[in-house]
This record gives C-alpha cells, sequence and structure tokens, in this order.
C-alpha cells in the first residue's frame, strides 16, 4: 500500500516537470479551451450589460395583449421577434419567437453533426468526417442566413400600428421603433458579435473539411484539427443557447 | 503519396457512441421545445425566468459535458474551464444591483 502511494506521488509530480502532457489534452486544444474560456467573460460582458441596462429601464407593466411599442419602456421580446419569412402571404399575423426557435434548432443540429465528424475522425475515416464537416457549414451558413433576415426586419421595421409614438418605422442605431434605443443598439451589437462567430466557425470549418478532403490529416496521421475546430463550433451553438434565453425567452 | 494514403486504416464506427450523441441531441431539442411551450403557457413572472435560466444552464451542462467532452476530460482540466466562470456569477450580481440603482436614481 505505502509503495503504491510513493510511486502515485513521484508520477503526478513528473507530470508537471516537462515533457508530458499533466491534463491529458494537446498544446493545441488546451489554448482552443482557454481562448474560449477569455471568449465566455466577453459574451457574458455582453449579456450582463443588457441585464444591467434593462434593469435601469422601466418594464411593461400592463396586459400582454395590450402590448404597444413605446420609448418609455422595454419592449417584451416576443412582441418585437414575431415575425416569419411570407407570413403574410399565408394569412399568419403574428408568430411569435417561431422563426428564431427554428433558428435555435438548426444551430443545435449543426452542433450534432460537429460531434460525428469529430467522432469519424477519431476513427480516421476521411468519408464520414468530409460528410459530416459539410453538413456543419451547411447548418452555420443557413443559421447566417436566417440571421439576416431577422436583421432586415429588425431594420425595416413592422407593422406601424403597432407602435405607440408612430413616428418611425423600424431600428437604426439612433431610433428605434420596438423602444429604447439602447434595445436595438444591444441587439445589433449581441446577435452581430455572436454572428461574426458563427461567421469565423464556418470559414473555419470550410478549411478544416478542405484539408480533410486533400488527405492532411491522414498523412499526419490524426484528425486533432477536427477536434479543436469542433470546440469552437459547439461554443458558438452554446453562447446562442444564452443569446436565444436573454435576449428573446426572459 | 498514394500508397501512404491507402495504408491509414479505417475503425469501424461503435454503434453505441453514436446512439449516445443523438440521445444528447434529442435531449437539447426536447429542452428547446420545453421552452418554447413555456414561453407561451405561463404568465411572464419570477418564475418563468427562473426556469428560463433553469432549462438554459441544463442545455448548457449537456453541451459542455458531452459535446465539447468537458465532463470526459482530467479534473484539473475541468477544473481550470470552470472555476474562473465563478467571476461571471459575481459580475452578474453587481451589474444588476447597479442597473436597480439607476432605475430608481432616473424615476424618484
Amino acid at each position: 500500500m505505502a509503495e503504491s502511494a510513493v510511486v502515485l506521488e513521484g508520477k503526478s509530480s513528473a507530470a508537471w516537470s516537462g515533457g508530458s502532457e499533466p491534463m491529458k489534452a494537446s498544446y493545441g486544444k488546451l489554448m482552443m479551451w482557454f481562448f474560449l474560456l477569455s471568449d465566455a467573460f466577453t459574451f457574458s460582458a455582453l449579456l450582463i450589460t443588457y441585464g444591467f441596462i434593462r434593469f435601469s429601464h422601466p418594464a411593461y407593466q400592463g396586459l400582454i395583449s395590450e402590448f404597444k411599442f413605446s420609448q418609455d419602456y422595454w419592449p417584451v421580446p416576443d412582441m418585437v421577434f414575431e415575425a416569419f419569412p411570407g407570413m403574410h402571404a399565408l394569412g399568419i399575423e403574428s408568430a411569435p419567437l417561431v422563426f428564431v426557435g427554428i433558428m435555435t434548432f438548426i444551430l443545435i443540429l449543426s452542433s450534432v453533426t460537429m460531434v460525428l465528424a469529430v467522432e469519424a475522425g477519431a476513427r480516421m475515416d476521411r468519408k464520414a468526417v468530409e460528410k459530416w464537416m459539410l453538413w456543419t457549414i451547411l447548418g452555420g451558413l443557413t443559421f447566417l442566413g436566417c440571421q439576416a433576415w431577422e436583421w432586415s426586419h429588425f431594420i425595416h421595421g413592422s407593422d406601424i400600428s403597432k407602435n405607440l409614438e408612430g413616428i418611425f418605422q423600424g431600428a437604426g442605431l439612433t431610433y428605434n421603433q420596438y423602444g429604447p434605443p439602447n434595445f436595438a443598439a444591444l441587439f445589433f451589437f449581441i446577435t452581430g458579435f455572436h454572428g461574426f462567430h458563427v461567421f469565423s466557425g464556418v470559414v473555419i470549418n470550410f478549411i478544416i473539411f478542405y484539408q480533410a478532403m486533400v488527405g492532411i490529416y491522414d498523412k499526419r496521421g490524426h484528425y486533432e484539427m477536427v477536434e479543436k475546430s469542433g470546440l469552437y463550433w459547439h461554443f458558438v451553438d452554446l453562447v446562442w443557447v444564452f443569446v436565444f434565453t436573454f435576449f428573446y425567452l426572459v | 503519396m498514394e500508397d501512404q494514403s491507402s495504408s491509414v486504416k479505417v475503425i469501424p464506427a461503435d454503434k453505441k457512441k453514436i446512439q449516445k450523441i443523438w440521445k444528447v441531441a434529442g435531449f437539447l431539442g426536447a429542452i428547446t421545445a420545453v421552452e418554447f411551450v413555456i414561453a407561451f403557457t405561463i404568465s411572464a413572472g419570477d418564475a418563468k425566468t427562473f426556469l428560463f435560466i433553469a432549462l438554459t444552464i441544463w442545455k448548457a451542462f449537456y453541451i459542455v459535458s458531452e459535446f465539447m467532452h468537458l465532463g470526459h476530460e482530467k479534473r484539473s482540466l475541468r477544473m481550470s474551464i470552470l472555476l474562473p466562470l465563478l467571476f461571471v456569477i459575481f459580475l452578474i450580481f453587481i451589474m444588476i444591483y447597479q442597473g436597480t440603482a439607476i432605475y430608481d436614481a432616473l424615476n424618484v
């Protein structure tokens, strides 16, 4: 018993004296984790700023059914994000949160295909890596397309009759149909910052897909790059889970 | 070159592993669906907000632990990622406090 304890101790101190991976993760993976930690702080700061600014504005007090947009109080998100492409043609008046819900599902699904790509990479299965990476890229692009539509709708504005002031329509950096100007500024900043992460993720995923396709990882003998870009992609999905809750649901 | 790439041995897929991935995915989808239902059935209030935050953290746990594989990493790695996030909790409380104070100052 005493002997084994001594051996264990020797091992653990040797683990930190160089030449090995004490956390059982490669340098590249560790650095990706620490980068994601710093990025998590950035996004937390942005979302907490949202909370901070929201709490410094009056909240809407009346009934949800009588809600009208006004600069005097913070808008109810269901009332702002209630549009869906082509819904007026289908005769639907409002579809709150449906579009953003679909965007969330798309991002979760693309996260799943990424896990499958990582799993295939661990088995050195180039064909499967290519297939799942392509699905992931497609999911990312679809999400970006949805976001472009949502931004465009937000900027151009919805039905003016829902606006208490009725002066202008839509939202920009200095005016906002839906409520206090800060609401639009935060929308542009937070979803924009996240969307830019999705965009970089798609670019990175495409590079990884290309390198896998031309056989670089087969030659290298491992597919760890897929794992690293996978970490980044899951993080983007994770951030969206929080943005979805704090921007659209609460 | 050619015989190098053809010498790569593909390990056959482990069905159980892939099933587990889809199971976690189903879970995440189901939680999102529940959030959706809550958004339209429960009226706004502290209980609703609390439920949303709890479900979000639950979802985040699954993504980080299973998809990002952090739950299967060494304890030292897990802790070096999770413990620094305690600062975030600290920031949440001071900023909400500050925001409310500004509201009170502006709306006396």
